[in-house]
């Protein structure tokens, strides 16, 4: 799901960084938010609507709409879309609204 | 508590051009984004802009925003960045609560100006809250800003620019848009953005949109159909169309979560992209030296947004204290500026908006 070529855009080799999604171990690259490194993955399915549970992917990528909300490195309601990716982050599906105590 | 002259909360195009008039004029400034990087949305157009010259016409965006942010090197020592750094709560007395990762701090200016720009519309349509539906700007985002495709196959829903201008960026990313959906009987978007796009086959139907998405989790196509004089679909039109990625390319709406907060007087103006605060000529709020400009006063564009930023910049200083007679002059231009990037068929909308909300202020 990477572009590979582009007219006007350089994609520079990027360093390949693991980390986890929900036990298994995937790799997304420098540079990568949460939401791009997984979606770079095939994983559009970020988290669950919190009555209906119905699927929810990214909207909006700019940190405004919390549609992209997961539970990262422990932490709930994480906007993964603006969350820069680090080596060994821990990532995992949100369902409900989340519990921080 | 910091305490600061002048704040700007927002570094894209308008708050840019706002940091550099109140430093060229010695002024200390402030300048506070959410984002990693500075240049709000500039940093995904890879599109040459139209426009004037002064407002770098014919340059991409994510060249402009270089130059906006060299214009700023020489006046580092006046200038404090915090990026990555939310603004969270802003009050009357003029201070604004941060947070920084986990560290909440407070800031108390003098004068700020909000340039917060805007988020992306949706329309209703059955499924529309499935994993890849995304807005148009969100693709641009993934696409030339992460170099993630965000599927193989698109429907574009609204032939404004941004989806004109996305959906040429995805085939540039080596994406095939299937085709283009337009609800009004014309494309509202400019002809030469939609002549290219056509050109390279992509169909626009006009006075058609989306009934439902298909598919579960994610996305796997979506039934369009035809509407009436009325805008109503019109039952027995329907047709199947097979995508993995829909876009919703439907306006946005400005960012005035942090202006009602501060008690600024914010209205509905459709024209403007829904609520917008009530600014005067300087682009000043009904709260005495909290300016608005770019997005986050009312929907435009980049250009636009750029010379916004300088009135409201100029207003700031009046309000410190230290504008000079020459200013003046200055402000007169800048709208005659506005006045010219707004000329002609596409701009009368906004100044229809703009007509509206001075009746209001006055």
């Amino acid at each position: 799901m990477r572009i590979k070529t582009h007219p006007i855009l350089e994609f520079e080799t990027r360093k390949s960084i693991p980390f986890t999604f929900n036990g298994n171990t995937l790799y997304g690259l420098e540079g990568d938010t949460v939401a791009s490194a997984l979606h770079a993955n095939g994983i559009k399915k970020l988290s669950e609507s919190i009555h209906l549970k119905r699927s929810r992917g990214f909207f909006c990528a700019i940190g405004n709409c919390a549609s992209c909300n997961m539970v990262v490195n422990g932490k709930p309601n994480t906007r993964t879309c603006i969350t820069p990716l680090e080596e060994n982050m821990i990532v995992e599906s949100q369902s409900g609204k989340g519990v921080i105590l | 508590m910091i305490y600061a002259d002048a704040v700007i909360i927002g570094a894209g195009p308008s708050g840019l051009t706002a940091a550099k008039e109140l430093l060229t004029a010695g002024v200390n400034v402030t300048l506070i984004d959410r984002n990693m990087s500075l240049g709000g949305q500039l940093i995904k157009q890879t599109h040459k802009f139209f426009g004037s010259e002064s407002e770098h016409a014919s340059k991409r965006g994510i060249d402009i925003k270089q130059i906006l942010l060299n214009d700023l090197v020489p006046y580092k020592e006046s200038l404090i960045i915090l990026s990555k750094t939310t603004v969270v709560g802003l009050y009357k007395d003029k201070v604004i609560a941060c947070l920084r990762g986990d560290t909440y701090f407070k800031v108390k200016a003098k004068t700020i100006i909000i340039a917060t720009g805007a988020s992306e519309k949706s329309i209703p349509f059955e499924n529309n809250d499935l994993p890849g539906v995304y807005a148009a700007g969100a693709v641009q985002t993934l696409m030339n800003e992460y170099g993630v495709k965000p599927g193989n196959e698109v429907l574009m829903v609204g032939s404004g620019n941004i989806g004109l201008i996305v959906t040429y960026q995805l085939m540039q990313a080596g994406i095939k848009v299937k085709a283009i959906l337009e609800a009004a009987p014309k494309i509202s978007g400019y002809l030469v953005h939609a002549s290219k796009v056509r050109r390279l086959g992509v169909p626009i139907h006009t006075k058609t949109s989306i009934k439902r998405a298909l598919g579960k989790d994610p996305v796997e196509g979506a039934i369009l159909w035809d509407l009436d004089e009325d805008w109503q679909g019109i039952q027995g039109s329907e047709r199947e169309i097979k995508v993995d990625t829909i876009c919703i390319s439907v306006g946005l709406a400005p960012l005035v979560e942090l202006l009602e907060q501060i008690g600024a007087k914010v209205e509905y103006i459709r024209e403007l992209g829904g609520n917008v605060p009530i600014i005067n000529d300087a682009y000043e709020t009904t709260i005495e030296g909290v300016f608005a400009c770019g997005d986050a006063a009312g929907i435009e564009e980049a250009s636009s947004a750029m010379v916004e930023g300088r009135i409201a910049g100029l207003g700031a200083l009046r309000t410190l204290g230290i504008a000079q007679t020459e200013e003046n002059t200055k402000v007169t231009d800048l709208h005659k500026k506005l006045g010219a990037l707004r000329d002609g068929p596409h701009g009368a909308k906004v100044k229809a908006g703009y007509m509206k909300r001075r009746v209001m202020h006055d």
